[in-house]
């Protein structure tokens, strides 16, 4: 089961449809179980076992986007703590806003980087999520990108500017396109590095 | 949060306005409230205030000169404020040339003036798959500082239009711009067996079953979000060459029909 995780100001917004539900789509299409929960559903503290035992269950994880306007991930860090716990050891991406928090929970840095419509995306490092170095073109929205934080190698972009980059040993991977619009296939890659998904 | 939609009188932009009033969003909805973000230290991320609640205030139309407008629905685009009052909303009506990139400007003194006008903090569009409509108006919202919505964004457009169907919209093609389309689809009503005619033309054709490549435009006359049903008093169609429109000359409001009311 694929955990996709609304990163939406408030559970249920009027952005849901636009970055969380296609993402979902998209992955219960590639042949997926799928199950969505907001941010503010999962937690890693323990005394609230039934949360946590949402993130123990699943196979993988995704992170969507917001709207442009919404940042509000960024003064909510503590709920992202479980992305590095130890006990966390599967497959993640993040998306946008997914990617900056991704990037935060490991020491890196959301810094301002506003884009918005189709932007060449030029592919560096070979991995099972991207394949091969070559551009692409991806969609961005967003006003804030983030840098590659220790422990992590750039994919795509550059280190100011990073379009995509993957955890030196774990499945961890963040895009700041999304790959929801004109990049499905990416979600389908992200699937099959999935076990029992 | 006050909300303006970008209205055409067709089904997309009507839907995307069903949602943000409330219609077919998950159900299990948290509290209402006011969420006031405090900034983080460096002043620049945050998202300001915003409420819970969605509220439609207005509508918003472009009235263009130029038929082949990339950004602006243009068929029976003069019946929007009749579609308005069904909706019992205001609209706000701005022209323009209809010329590529100037029409932005154009739109973003619309929006600029629903939020002079009526205080409005978000835009609402009916954008399912065109990133060059769906970008435009991020960047104007962007610029202006105000919210983005686009609720049916990259939704399944046979799905879609099922769901269209199921919540009790009355849509009629007013438009058709693409081979293989004959004259017998300007006027008709979309139903059950269009949607499944369009969907074997998206497998033999590539069309887009939703019309968002162009390819059909549509004109709602009733649905759970109008209060009056529209009656067309008198059209007249023109065809050639696989493009060709209903004109809706004379239209007025009428009560709904009770066997299709839909629960509000």
């Amino acid at each position: 089961m694929i955990l996709v995780v609304d990163l939406c100001w408030k559970k249920n917004s009027l952005s849901r449809p636009e970055f969380v539900d296609p993402v979902a789509s998209a992955l219960r299409k590639a042949g997926a179980e799928i199950k969505v929960l907001h941010y503010s559903e999962l937690t890693s503290d323990r005394s609230s076992k039934q949360l946590y035992r949402d993130l123990l269950e699943c196979d993988g994880a995704v992170l969507c986007g917001t709207a442009i306007q919404d940042n509000f991930y960024a003064v909510e860090m503590d709920k992202f703590s479980w992305i590095k716990d130890h006990n966390y050891r599967k497959p993640l991406l993040g998306i946008c806003a997914g990617m900056q928090v991704i990037a935060s929970a490991f020491g890196g840095k959301i810094i301002p980087r506003p884009a918005i419509g189709m932007e060449k995306v030029d592919i560096i490092k070979d991995t099972e999520l991207l394949g091969e170095p070559r551009q692409i073109e991806g969609y961005h929205l967003h006003s804030y990108g983030a840098t590659v934080p220790k422990g992590f190698h750039l994919v795509a972009g550059f280190y100011h500017k990073a379009d995509a980059f993957v955890h030196e040993r774990r499945p961890i991977y963040g895009l700041i396109f999304h790959p929801e619009v004109r990049n499905r296939w990416i979600l389908q890659k992200f699937m099959e590095l999935v076990p029992n998904h | 949060m006050k909300l303006g939609v970008l209205f055409s009188g067709g089904k997309d932009s009507i839907f995307a306005c069903y949602k943000a009033m409330g219609g077919d969003i998950h159900q299990d909805e948290d509290r209402d409230g006011v969420i006031d973000i405090n900034r983080i230290s460096d002043g620049n991320i945050g998202t300001g205030k915003n409420t819970d609640k969605n509220t439609v205030i207005c509508l918003i139309t472009l009235i263009s000169e130029n038929e082949d407008s990339y950004m602006f629905h243009t068929p029976n685009i003069s019946r929007t404020a009749l579609a308005a009052e069904a909706m019992g909303l205001p609209l706000i009506t701005w022209p323009t040339r209809g010329e590529k990139e100037e029409e932005l400007e154009d739109l973003k003194d619309a929006i600029a003036e629903a939020v002079k006008r009526y205080g409005i903090e978000g835009v609402v569009t009916g954008a399912i798959e065109s990133i060059y409509q769906a970008a435009r108006v991020q960047k104007i919202c962007r610029d202006i500082g105000i919210w983005c919505f686009n609720p049916i964004w990259q939704v399944d457009q046979v799905d879609y239009l099922k769901l269209l169907l199921s919540r009790g919209f009355h849509v009629i093609i007013t438009g058709v711009f693409a081979y293989p389309f004959d004259e017998s689809w300007i006027g008709t009503r979309l139903n059950e067996d269009k949607v499944k005619e369009l969907e074997r033309l998206q497998k033999r054709h590539q069309i887009n079953p939703s019309g968002e490549g162009g390819e059909l435009e549509t004109f709602v006359l009733d649905g759970p979000i109008f209060h009056k049903r529209i009656e067309i008093l008198r059209s007249r169609k023109s065809y050639d060459n696989y493009r060709g429109h209903l004109d809706i000359e004379e239209a007025c409001l009428a009560d709904k029909l009770v066997d299709e009311s839909v629960d509000r």
